[in-house]
Parts: structure tokens; C-alpha cells; sequence
């Protein structure tokens, strides 16, 4: 999967897109794996726009898990941002809403990240 | 088929708190103000078509134990029962108020797994202490017998073992070798517990019923995912390990040995079941968590965009007809 990875000043901004599922969420943890290494204290803030994920399912969202687990391990800070109503639905329904810092928009997330 | 629920909850029997009942009341009666219910018809309609389950029932306490009826109860003698949680004992309660001591009945009895309160309604259950009754007990565990007895051991209970009346059997069942009983199949699938738990496949006249408790689903386990999609394939009815959030189940409760309401769902929608029902309630949830939960769930069934999919929780007295609407 292709998370078209953006560079802004003191972060990084990852876009996935389409469902999360069964189905793609090996080729999802893949790809997210590749930039979370580079997540540590002092290094670039990782905001994951889910603008365009139409569906998230229980494997990945135990990717994001995982994920984020590494990340914090390292020092490093990942958020998540513009989670359609739907995709916030399952956020909240698995509970991974209280696992998560969410910002409304990917805007929200940098401007967040920046008064951190 | 039916399934009857004599005991949905999970891991430790529960009972409702006098400040529970209060509130139940509080939230009725408050309803209640100017809706003119003045008489026994107009309160019985609030009662049962204006307050929601949470407040004008209880999902219940007792550990888990679920009744399947596959013959015809006008004339069988024979019964199927999956777990002897402490809902055996109103179960064994009903059956001796049916039949009394004096016409022997058998009872099969599947086994999840021997742990405390998949056992612990056995010593309450009346009909083991009728001579003439017979009981065999069927699981895939080396130590079941071991299990039953020891819990009657003289530090632990009053009456032994070998002092109940009735003829007990031990049946021992191997996973993926179905057993059949007048006509009734069951195969017993290995789950993931501590020292192993047994999902059952019970068919019967052409309906399914799934019995999948106490099971611990790892996600990233593909094979194992469609391991169980294939045991739980086309199935009437699912009565699924749904304790904890998938949050909790796969981080902080991880390797407890149970799963979550949203894996349930996603393993039914891929088996194309028709209807989940969400069992082995969390002990610590009150009334008010299960039915968000089950509402949840269900919203859940939608969002996923699969087959449709039915989604009931387990209360104590709940029945479930597998015929087909």
C-alpha cells in the first residue's frame, strides 16, 4: 500500500487510503512499518491521515496498535487525523479511541504536534 | 433446534446489587411520569415495549451453561447441555420440576474446557443425585473426570463424588471427529486457552448451532482466522466469547484467553452466519455496559459492509430458535 509519505517541517504525514481489512492490512503494517524507525525523541512526529480510509477492520487496526507501541517505545509520537465519522464509529465501538490521540483534521494534528 | 441460556456470564457468577435494583426503579418510574398509567395493560406495554432490556430485565449472573433442545421435548428422554457453569443448577431445577425422580433422563454433556466456572454447577445439579438418571459427559480434556472429582473432595465440598445417585459416564472426544447422537452430530474444534478450551459444531435437521467459549483469537494468525471460519461455515446461530473490547483483548488482556464483540462479528460475516450471540459477559460490566455493547454490535454488523448478520446477547432464560424465519 501506498501511504504517499509527506515531509513537513518536524513531521511526517501519511496518507493510506481504501479499506483496511483482512485483505489489505498485511500490505498496510508493510508499508507503515518502513516509517516508524525514524519516530524516536527528537525525530519526526508521525501523523497518520485516515481522510480517505473508508473502513478499518480488527487486523489493522491491531497494526496501528503495534504501531504505536513501537514508536512510543522509541521516544517518538504518532497521532492520527481526519477519521471519517464511519472509521471514528469503529475507533470508538473497539475501544482504540482511548488508544489513540485523534485530531479532527491533519491540520489540527500539525498544529497540535507543534504547541507539543 | 433451540438453544436455552441458563447462564451468560463470564468467568465469575454475578448478582445484582440492591443499588442496581434502586436504580432500575429510579429510571422506570421516572419514565413513567405523565404517560397515565393507570391501569395493569398500560403498565405491562411500558413495561415491556417502552423501557430497553437494561432496565426492565438483567443479562444475569450465572457462569456459563446453555441448554440445547434437537429432539422433540414431548417425548425425549434424552437432553444436550454445553458447560456445567453455575447455571446448571436452575437448569437441573427445571428438569426435576418436569420430570421428577421417578422417569430417568440422560444428559449429554459437551465440555468446554475444566475450568472453575465451566464446572462449578455440578455439585447444585439435582439430577446427579437421582438413581436411574444417567450422565455422560463428553470432552476432548484427558482430565475430566479428574476435574469433577476433585472439586468434591471433602475440602472443598460435602458431598462426594461417589455418593451422587445417578450413573455418571466420561466420553472421551477427539477435535475434527464428529460424535453423533440419535441423529445429532458434533465435532469438537481445539481453541486457544489456557490448557486448551473446545469450541462445538452441533447439527441437527439440517440447522447449525456454534458453541465457541472461553477462545482467544489471534489476529495475525490467517490460518488459524479461516480454521474457524470454516467451523463456524453457514451456521444458525453463534454463541461467541465476546468479554472484552478488542482493545483490551489484543493489548492489555492479551493472552487472558478470550476474545471481543468485533472479531466475532468479522468471523461470522466471513463464515456467512446468521446470528452472533455475544456471551461470556465480562463480570464486571453492569447491565447498562452489555446492552451498549450489544448496540455497538450491532452497528458494527452494518459498518463492515458483509452479509448481514443477526446479533443477540446472552441473558439467563433466553431462547433462541434456530428454524429459519
Amino acid at each position: 500500500m501506498d501511504l504517499q509519505p509527506l515531509a513537513v517541517p518536524g513531521a511526517i504525514v501519511l496518507c493510506p487510503e481504501g479499506r483496511i481489512d483482512h485483505t489489505h492490512a498485511d500490505s498496510f503494517k508493510t508499508a507503515l512499518d518502513s516509517h516508524l524507525g525514524a519516530c524516536t525523541a527528537g525525530g519526526p512526529l508521525l501523523v497518520l491521515d485516515f481522510a480517505r480510509v473508508s473502513y478499518i477492520s480488527s487486523i489493522g487496526l491491531r497494526a496501528l496498535m503495534l504501531a504505536v507501541k513501537q514508536v512510543k517505545a522509541q521516544g517518538g509520537r504518532m497521532v492520527l487525523a481526519g477519521l471519517s465519522p464511519l472509521v471514528l464509529e469503529v475507533f470508538k465501538i473497539s475501544r482504540f479511541d482511548m488508544l489513540f490521540q485523534i485530531f479532527a483534521d491533519r491540520e489540527a494534528a500539525l498544529a497540535g504536534l507543534a504547541a507539543a | 433446534m433451540k438453544a436455552i441460556i441458563w447462564g451468560a456470564r463470564g468467568s465469575l457468577p454475578v448478582a445484582l446489587t440492591h443499588k442496581q435494583i434502586r436504580a432500575k426503579l429510579v429510571t422506570a418510574l421516572e419514565g413513567a411520569i405523565g404517560r397515565g398509567l393507570d391501569n395493569s395493560d398500560k403498565i405491562a406495554h411500558y413495561v415491556d415495549h417502552e423501557l430497553g432490556f437494561d432496565v426492565r430485565g438483567t443479562f444475569g449472573g450465572h457462569s456459563s451453561c446453555v441448554e440445547v433442545q434437537a429432539w422433540d421435548q414431548a417425548t425425549t428422554t434424552e437432553h444436550v447441555i454445553l458447560d456445567m457453569g453455575s447455571g446448571l443448577r436452575p437448569l437441573g431445577g427445571s428438569k426435576m420440576a418436569r420430570y421428577g425422580p421417578a422417569k430417568p433422563q440422560t444428559y449429554h454433556i459437551f465440555m468446554s474446557h475444566l475450568h472453575w466456572d465451566h464446572i462449578m454447577g455440578f455439585p447444585f445439579f439435582t439430577p446427579a443425585y437421582i438413581p436411574g438418571n444417567r450422565i455422560i459427559i463428553h470432552g476432548c480434556h484427558e482430565q475430566l473426570e479428574t476435574a469433577l472429582r476433585r472439586q468434591q473432595e471433602p475440602i472443598s465440598f460435602p458431598v462426594s463424588f461417589d455418593q451422587l445417585g445417578a450413573t455418571i459416564e466420561f466420553r472421551h472426544m477427539t477435535p475434527g471427529q464428529p460424535i453423533e447422537i440419535n441423529g445429532l452430530k458434533v465435532t469438537a474444534k481445539l481453541q486457544l486457552h489456557a490448557g486448551d478450551s473446545y469450541g462445538y459444531r452441533l447439527e441437527h435437521g439440517g440447522q447449525t448451532l456454534i458453541y465457541s467459549t472461553d477462545s482467544e483469537h489471534k489476529l495475525d494468525n490467517e490460518a488459524e482466522r479461516q480454521a474457524f471460519v470454516d467451523f463456524f461455515r453457514e451456521a444458525d446461530l453463534v454463541i461467541f466469547d465476546a468479554m472484552y473490547s478488542l482493545a483490551d483483548a489484543i493489548s492489555v488482556k492479551a493472552d487472558w484467553g478470550h476474545s471481543s464483540n468485533v472479531v466475532g462479528v468479522e468471523l461470522c460475516q466471513l463464515a456467512r452466519a446468521r446470528r452472533l450471540c455475544l456471551f461470556h459477559h465480562e463480570p464486571i460490566y453492569d447491565d447498562a455496559q452489555i446492552a451498549r455493547v450489544l448496540a455497538e454490535t450491532r452497528r458494527y454488523a452494518e459498518i463492515t459492509g458483509e452479509a448481514p448478520l443477526d446479533v443477540v446477547a446472552a441473558y439467563d432464560g433466553m431462547e433462541v430458535d434456530l428454524t429459519p424465519p
